[in-house]
């Protein structure tokens, strides 16, 4: 086993890439955790796709506000300069563009940065997407926050996704518990390596031809 | 086939709301009004976003109204047992058009579509948002990036335009639209409160017959024009529910009482 870095450490990580005064769409889930790392002394505009710039922290409990929630349907706050708008133009400003940086969580991502984040495809499974193939195609960069193995061990970075696609080509870059990843014009490149993981090693636990970049 | 059905339709609804021809006036009594004409087989758009900003009184009308074989449009499909959740275990809705239909208590939609009782078309939400935004805005169909190579628009017309791939999506339009909305006056102009509002200004404009819950309908002239968020020109029907729970004359106190106040409906 090599070994890795915890869910909250990568969080941190992923929080130090996000430059001040850039708007930033953290999807649900582990990626939402980015949030209680990004510099309280920074300018970093949340946005949340049911209709919200400028979202804060979870409210105090006799604070919550039934009209005021994230993407998540979680009670959240709103801070000085926030605004509100419809769906259209919620997602306007995602696919038009407009956000710097959406961070979302994946099942797998392939080597030219196709995402599979919705659907196992289990049969039985009731489906439901929402806003995901919207957020992948979207923003400006798309990091993948994600463990980089599944809990059965295998590799979610992968040649070829066999999970439903969610995007084709939308991933900028992964970060993982083990490593960072960009999404290269031949593969995954290596952007920083975690504790004692190698190229090797991470060639072996995924199976892949990697390259280590500048990072 | 559509436009002639809803335009006849609308005609009477139109003449049963002019009391004095001149004065507008769209405020009905209550919500039996407010859902009044609402046919077997219809569309019907449902605002809200999960619990913030769906019509409830306005779903519990309809329930209590009876039109079947219904197409419902709305995010989710249900959360606990009430609401569209009801109206989907009366076995009232045909098919269910919706983003995001799996939710923690989405147990009555999830059983009806694993026994095949209901039909489901997943739309992604932006995509969604923008097929409703479209039908309003006179949009025959539009090319998205969104569900590009994937199942979601297997089968669908797709063009590369400037290197990009799109895919062709479709206008999304209702004989009804039922949305909850902060306060209203006789004209129909709305505003809206917090992240209540996701797709209320969108579904107003994309149904034939537009009807708005909302918590206090005000005189005329006090909405401020540039604030007003829905133009009255959207809606055909406003009714007054009772304040939500955490409000208290407009002003959030908490949930820690219901609501003793507000109007019949």
């Amino acid at each position: 086993m090599t070994s890795r870095i915890s869910r909250d450490e990568l969080a941190a990580r992923i929080a130090r890439d996000i430059p001040e005064g850039s708007y930033v769409n953290l999807g649900i889930g582990a990626p939402t955790l980015v949030s209680n790392f990004l510099p309280r002394d920074q300018e970093i505009i949340l946005h949340t796709e049911n209709g919200m710039l400028g979202m804060g922290e979870e409210p105090a409990p006799d604070q919550v506000d039934p009209d005021l929630i994230n993407a998540g349907k979680l009670p959240v706050t709103e801070l000085p300069g926030a605004s509100y708008f419809h769906h259209a133009d919620s997602f306007g400003m995602m696919r038009g563009g407009h956000v710097d940086v959406c961070v979302l969580g994946a099942f797998q991502v392939s080597e030219r940065g196709d995402l599979a984040n919705w659907s196992t495809g289990a049969p039985g499974s009731v489906p439901a997407v929402g806003g995901a193939m919207d957020l992948a195609v979207g923003a400006k960069q798309v990091f993948v926050m994600t463990d980089l193995l599944g809990k059965d061990g295998t590799s979610k970075l992968v040649a070829a996704c066999s999970y439903p696609l969610t995007g084709v080509r939308c991933v900028t870059r992964v970060y993982t518990d083990h490593a960072v990843f960009d999404v290269g014009e031949s593969g995954f490149v290596i952007r920083e390596l975690f504790a004692d993981n190698t190229r090797e090693s991470l060639q072996a636990l995924t199976g892949l031809s990697l390259t280590e970049g500048a990072s | 086939m559509f436009a002639i059905r809803t335009k006849v339709r609308l005609a009477n609804i139109l003449t049963m709301r002019l009391g004095g021809l001149g004065m507008i006036s769209k405020v009905v009594p209550a919500v039996a009004d407010a859902v009044a004409g609402v046919a077997d087989g219809d569309t019907i758009l449902v605002g809200g976003f999960g619990r913030a900003g769906q019509p409830v009184e306005l779903i519990d009308a309809l329930l209590a109204q009876g039109a079947r074989d219904l197409t419902i449009v709305s995010n989710n499909a249900g959360n606990g047992d009430v609401g569209l959740a009801a109206l989907l275990a009366e076995g009232r809705v045909r098919k269910m058009v919706c983003s995001f239909p799996r939710q923690a208590d989405s147990h009555v939609f999830d059983a009806l579509y694993r026994a095949g009782k209901v039909e489901l078309e997943l739309v992604p939400q932006g995509n969604l948002a923008e097929r409703i935004r479209a039908a309003g805005a006179g949009i025959g169909a539009f090319f998205t990036p969104t569900g590009v190579g994937t199942v979601l628009a297997e089968g669908k017309e797709t063009r590369s335009i400037d290197g990009r791939d799109y895919v062709l999506e479709y206008p999304i339009r209702a004989q009804f639209a039922l949305i909850s909305a902060f306060k209203g006056d006789r004209w129909g102009n709305l505003v809206y409160r917090k992240t209540a509002r996701n797709f209320g200004p969108i579904m107003a404009t994309a149904a034939a017959i537009t009807v708005a819950q909302v918590d206090e309908i005000v005189e005329l002239g006090v909405l401020d024009p540039e604030t007003v968020v829905t133009p009255g020109i959207f809606v055909n029907r406003v009714v007054q529910v009772p304040e939500r729970d955490w409000l208290r004359g407009g002003r959030f106190v908490g949930q820690q009482e219901s609501a003793a106040t507000g109007a019949t409906a």
